[in-house]
């Protein structure tokens, strides 16, 4: 029997209407809805981890962010790069050791000495390359990593050592000048790995424009970085493969082309899915982040793309620290 | 409650030696043990009480009025609280000095602050020599702390210092920093020769003019270093000055290459 290609489709059922838009605001049955935005009931689900900071100096502002910029890529996934970083905020003058302007970065791993071998690698080729910068101590505690203790041996012997106060500096001769960079710098093991919200929409444009909104927001909140690229992770991933070599693979539940092939979490009226994941050097800089990113994604509303929003977890047993979403709209 | 109040009788014709009074020395002690204490240092025994009028107060806090310069080791030895002293005073004030603040509203004698571990150490007038020095026949000088002179100091200012910061405003003399092993040493209105000599690490500031350097000291040129404006920053809280004289290009000279080397005359360039 031959198959014509040409024969007239019997053309399936019309699509449902999607459902009217909810009310403006309700905490109903049907769940939290703020400005037209439905609100999961859910929670960002986040791990302990190790965080350290540090200042970079520059004779400008511009090549010190170059500085910072460069030491904080390729640092996304702590599991995948070995790190996670990114930049927490800009330093005036006045804010810095050396009175010039600055760039404070933050870095996070799963423990001290993996923190201490990464921070070492990421200055030494990162900010000791580059022109005019310094790099400081940015995190005051206890428990140190070293910093110039090890990138001194650059100098081949011709290195010095400067304590001003109670604290050491290296001093490195490079062909430039001298970079210089303090012995060592603060960690902590109270910091916070893996807080999210996932905000969804109708299309990818409108969902990145205001994701992007949410981004900006976080940006202000000290001690909290967004580590992917712009603060935003299009590729969320669940735990586990079919395929034994990968330790984690695409998170089905919201691909939105996935819809109707996999048991999906995603609404009729949401087309597309990204995800900010916010790491901090304290629980309370994460939940202050995540608050700031629902509130300007409250403020942008339905009507600024933001149909719902929801978080990443693995039903709780996995991370130590639950942040509700709930109990973060202020 | 106010500080211990030391009030000097009458001008000594003998040296007296108050290094037994110091806040952890005279801590739990009455008004009549403090009197008792011994400060003589020739054969008739010379009593703190006969010498000056006590008013007693918070040991932790002590105050030597109508000072001379026959009151020899003050300060020497205290790991804490304060002491302030209103007038000169002889030799080795604040020598082996570890924590607390000395305070001399005056003029200090030879081996001011040496051996200096800690704290901190201010000489309103001028220091003789061998400020932050080395004691004869010991190992190093200054080990650590913060002296400041603002006035001149004599020769040999920093003889052999091994770590800390000594700041002159006035003219330091011949050899200062000599025998340097570290630290740093600023001298905001010049020095006189041989600064450096035989150092073999550290870093020796100068502002204005100094005189003849030794002949292991090699140019290494005009220099922009970012360590200039970290110590004008971070050393601002302890000398005004210190910002607008230190945030500038200096011109380096390494040494002293008849001993280690490795340390630096950093002179201040207009």
């Amino acid at each position: 029997m031959s198959f014509n290609i040409f024969k007239k489709r019997v053309e399936p059922p019309p699509p449902t209407p999607p459902p009217p838009p909810p009310p403006h605001n309700s905490d109903g049955p049907g769940g939290i809805v703020r400005n037209g935005v439905r609100i999961d009931d859910t929670f960002a689900e986040a791990f302990g981890m190790t965080g350290t900071a540090v200042i970079i100096t520059a004779h400008t502002q511009k090549w010190a962010m170059i500085a910072a910029t460069t030491m904080t890529g390729f640092a996304t996934s702590v599991i995948g790069c070995g790190c996670e970083a990114g930049i927490d905020r800009e330093l005036s003058p006045d804010e810095t050791p050396d009175g010039r302007p600055g760039v404070r970065a933050l870095l996070f791993g799963f423990a001290p000495d993996g923190v201490e071998e990464t921070i070492i690698n990421r200055v030494g080729q990162c900010v000791l390359t580059c022109p005019g910068t310094a790099c400081f101590s940015g995190l005051e505690t206890a428990q140190r990593v070293k910093l110039g203790a090890n990138l001194r041996y650059f100098g081949d012997g011709f290195q010095m050592s400067k304590v001003i106060g109670e604290r050491r500096y290296w001093r490195i001769p490079v062909m430039e000048g001298e970079f210089l960079c303090e012995e060592n710098t603060g960690v902590t093991g109270d910091a916070v790995g893996g807080g999210n919200l996932l905000i969804m929409g109708p299309t990818m444009a409108e969902t990145l424009a205001a994701t992007e909104i949410a981004v900006e927001a976080m940006k202000k909140v000290p001690d909290a970085i967004m580590p992917f690229p712009g603060g935003i992770v299009r590729s969320g991933s669940k735990v586990g493969s079919k395929y034994k070599s990968m330790r984690a693979s695409t998170n089905d539940a919201y691909c939105p082309t996935l819809r109707g092939r996999v048991e999906t979490a995603l609404d009729p009226d949401i087309g597309s899915v990204q995800e900010i994941v916010i790491d901090g050097l304290t629980s309370e800089a994460v939940a202050n982040a995540m608050r700031e990113g629902l509130k300007a994604l409250i403020k942008a509303g339905r009507s600024g793309g933001v149909y719902r929003i929801g978080a990443g977890n693995y039903g709780g047993q996995l991370g130590q620290h639950h942040y509700h979403l709930k109990d973060l709209l202020s | 409650m106010s500080g211990l109040t030391l009030t000097l009788k009458a001008p000594q014709t003998q040296r007296l030696d108050l290094a037994k009074v110091t806040p952890e020395k005279l801590k739990g002690m009455s008004e009549r043990e403090i009197a008792s204490l011994g400060v003589g240092v020739v054969r008739d025994p010379v009593l703190l009480g006969d010498v000056f009028n006590l008013r007693m107060g918070d040991v932790a806090d002590i105050r030597i009025s109508g000072a001379t310069d026959k009151l020899d080791n003050i300060g020497r030895g205290m790991s804490g609280g304060a002491i302030t002293v209103e007038g000169p005073v002889g030799a080795y004030a604040g020598c082996h000095l570890s924590g607390g603040k000395l305070v001399i509203r005056g003029n200090a004698g030879p081996w001011a602050g040496a051996g200096q571990s800690g704290g901190q150490i201010e000489i309103t007038g001028n220091a003789g020599d061998s400020a932050g020095g080395a004691l004869p026949g010991a190992a190093t000088g200054m080990r650590g702390g913060v002296l400041l002179i603002r006035g001149a100091s004599g020769a040999k200012t920093g003889d052999r210092m091994r770590r800390g910061l000594l700041i002159v405003d006035g003219r330091s003399g011949a050899y200062l920093g000599a025998r340097m092993i570290a630290g740093t040493i600023i001298a905001m209105q010049g020095a006189g020769d041989y600064p450096g000599y035989l150092m073999g690490r550290g870093t020796i500031v100068i502002n204005g003019p100094a005189g003849e350097f030794g002949p292991g000291f090699m140019d290494c040129g005009r220099q922009e270093l970012t360590l200039m404006r970290l110590m004008a920053k971070q050393l601002s809280s302890l000398h005004s000055g210190l910002a607008q004289v230190l945030n500038a290009p200096v011109r380096r000279y390494a040494g002293d290459m008849a001993a280690l080397g490795k340390g630096e005359i950093l002179r201040i360039e207009a």
